[in-house]
């Protein structure tokens, strides 16, 4: 009977992120259940934009080889793909190729074969300015100025992937699929959606098992296993002691997102407002009324631009004297520093191609200018001296040129000569390297959903079938 | 007493980086009601509590997950010079100590 609908599909979320440490036990209990297919995420720009800006990992390579190889072999065993997307943390072409290379690795040490789509999802710049010309590249709110200097500016650009290019790639038989960035819930529903599972229900389906564990009412080392059918979403862990509630699947909506019920994709919406969440047993929850609405293709953009060179001082003050005017201290302390910056470097170092920012922890570092008690004084006040400059040479030179006067900078309060400033280390100056800035909120109106993405099919082989 | 007494979790978190996220969750009916019927949680005094315009302020109440959620534009764009919570988790502090009839 061709024509007859699936039942049902299930599926495995064993982490939350590769690398993050998949519980190898669970996975084999999951496995048992005899999944479709196997997917996981492996990016976020939640670390900040250094990833994106340098083309490094989050995770050390040896934590990301481990849960990788742990997922191929039970695909190839089940033979069952396995999908990764955001490869790399975030999912530039050099993530992707290190992931890529780990994925070699695995497939010699354990003699595995592997049909392999690597989909690379990095921009390139010209064809984002022709974009740009074309008014389509559309801004979020809110989103900092676009421009072809900002795009020709940006150290790396990648584009968010839905479904489509995956899909691509499992029609293209695929084992295991590597993607660049890529939408989290895409990663789940991109087979789903193509056995015509409702898409409301595909999509949502991915969304609660993206995370892994952390849809559970209190996070541990487990397994996600979801199973979609044409009316319902039902999702389960394995692992010890974890249970998903009807409020930890509903309450998993609102985690890192602005809006708890509409959730954008590529292809449109989906609209949890009538969800439901009803409990099955004591560890398994059942959605039903999960929407998806069409909207046009829209291919979310991020992009990362070298703010310049960072070096800081890291130290501490006890002084009560200073600390109940901090603030004037810190302004004269600045003053000083930047006349000695003018006199010292000259034109080298134009005010206008610096920062120097202090950090005030115990008063207001962590809250700024939210902070709803600033003037509670504490006894200790810890500081970070920030210097930022185009040159990492030059941002040092400025924090060297800061550190005498935070250490001697009088106050009336005290005749002679005072060291104001608890320097934490010697040498007191600690260099951070280049430190980026996100650049876009923006999305791309592509004229095909898959002409943004570069697919490549390899046959990775271990040393008996290559 | 004060949402803090009442709330089983207040939490803030990036929505990506140009969005922070504030999400109030509560450990039963009875606590989510008491405090979306005290009508303490609005956009106007969260905008007054994160000195915001309180049309960027965007609220839901989400009785199936027995929260709220507000969600506004990050003051500091995540990463940018000067921020000093990169993954925006410390900023739910001011919503403690709102005072729940």
């Amino acid at each position: 009977m061709p024509n007859e609908k699936l039942q049902q599909i299930r599926f495995i979320s064993p982490v939350g992120s590769v690398g993050g440490g998949i519980s190898g036990a669970a996975v084999e209990e999951a496995m048992a259940q005899a999944p479709d297919f196997i997917a996981c995420d492996a990016g976020t720009t939640d670390a900040g934009p250094f990833s994106l800006g340098t083309g490094t990992p989050a995770f050390p390579r040896e934590a990301v080889k481990r849960d990788l190889s742990l997922m191929l072999r039970a695909g190839r065993k089940a033979n069952i793909p396995v999908i990764i997307g955001s490869a790399g943390t975030a999912g530039g072409d050099v993530h992707v190729d290190w992931v890529l290379e780990i994925a070699r690795e695995i497939v010699a040490e354990h003699d595995l074969t592997l049909r392999t789509a690597v989909i690379y999802a990095e921009q390139d710049k010209t064809y984002l300015k022709r974009l740009l010309r074309e008014n389509r590249i559309l801004p979020l709110d809110p989103a900092p100025p676009i421009s072809d200097s900002i795009i020709d500016g940006s150290s790396r650009i990648v584009g968010m992937m839905g479904v489509e290019p995956l899909q691509q790639a499992i029609s293209d038989g695929a084992d295991f699929v590597l993607a660049g960035r890529c939408s989290d819930s895409a990663l789940f529903a991109a087979i789903p959606l193509m056995r015509d599972f409702p898409p409301g229900l595909a999509w949502h389906a991915g969304k609660v098992s993206e995370c892994g564990t952390l849809v559970c009412e209190t996070l541990g080392k487990g397994v996600i296993f979801t199973t979609v059918s044409q009316d319902e979403i039902t999702i389960r862990p394995y692992g010890v002691g974890l249970r998903c509630t009807p409020q930890s699947v509903a309450a998993h909506s609102l985690y890192e997102n602005a809006d708890p019920y509409l959730h954008r994709e590529c292809s449109g919406t989906f609209d949890l407002t009538k969800a439901t969440f009803e409990a099955i047993d004591g560890v398994t929850v059942r959605i039903r009324g999960s929407k998806f609405i069409s909207e046009p293709y829209t291919v979310k953009l991020e992009g990362a631009e070298l703010a310049g060179y960072q070096s800081i001082i890291v130290g501490g003050i006890r002084d009560p004297y200073i600390i109940r005017q901090l603030d004037s201290w810190l302004g004269s302390v600045r003053s000083y520093i930047e006349g000695s910056i003018a006199r010292v470097l000259g034109d080298r170092a134009d005010k206008s191609s610096y920062s120097i920012f202090f950090h005030r922890y115990g008063i207001n570092a962590v809250m700024g200018g939210l902070e709803p008690d600033p003037k509670h004084l504490p006894h200790e006040v810890g500081i970070v001296l920030e210097a930022t400059a185009p040159t990492q040479d030059m941002a040092h030179k400025l924090a060297q040129l800061s550190r005498q006067p935070l250490l001697h900078y009088p106050i009336k309060e005290w005749v002679g000569s005072t060291t104001a400033f608890a320097c934490l280390h010697n040498p007191a100056v600690i260099d951070r390297g280049p430190v980026y800035r996100f650049n876009l909120n923006h999305v791309a109106v592509p004229t095909t959903p898959v002409e943004m993405f570069r697919t490549h099919l390899i046959d990775l082989c271990g040393p008996t079938s290559s | 007493m004060i949402l803090a007494d009442i709330a089983n979790l207040i939490r803030s978190k990036n929505a990506g980086p140009f969005t922070l996220t504030f999400d109030i969750m509560f450990a039963d009916l009875e606590s989510y009601r008491r405090v979306k019927d005290s009508g303490a949680l609005n956009p106007a005094a969260f905008a007054k509590l994160y000195c915001c315009p309180v049309d960027k302020v965007r609220y839901f109440e989400c009785e199936n997950a027995l929260a709220f959620k507000f969600s506004i534009p990050r003051p500091l764009t995540q990463g940018e010079l000067g921020d000093g919570d990169t993954h925006g988790g410390q900023q739910f502090i001011p919503l403690m100590n709102v005072e729940i009839p």
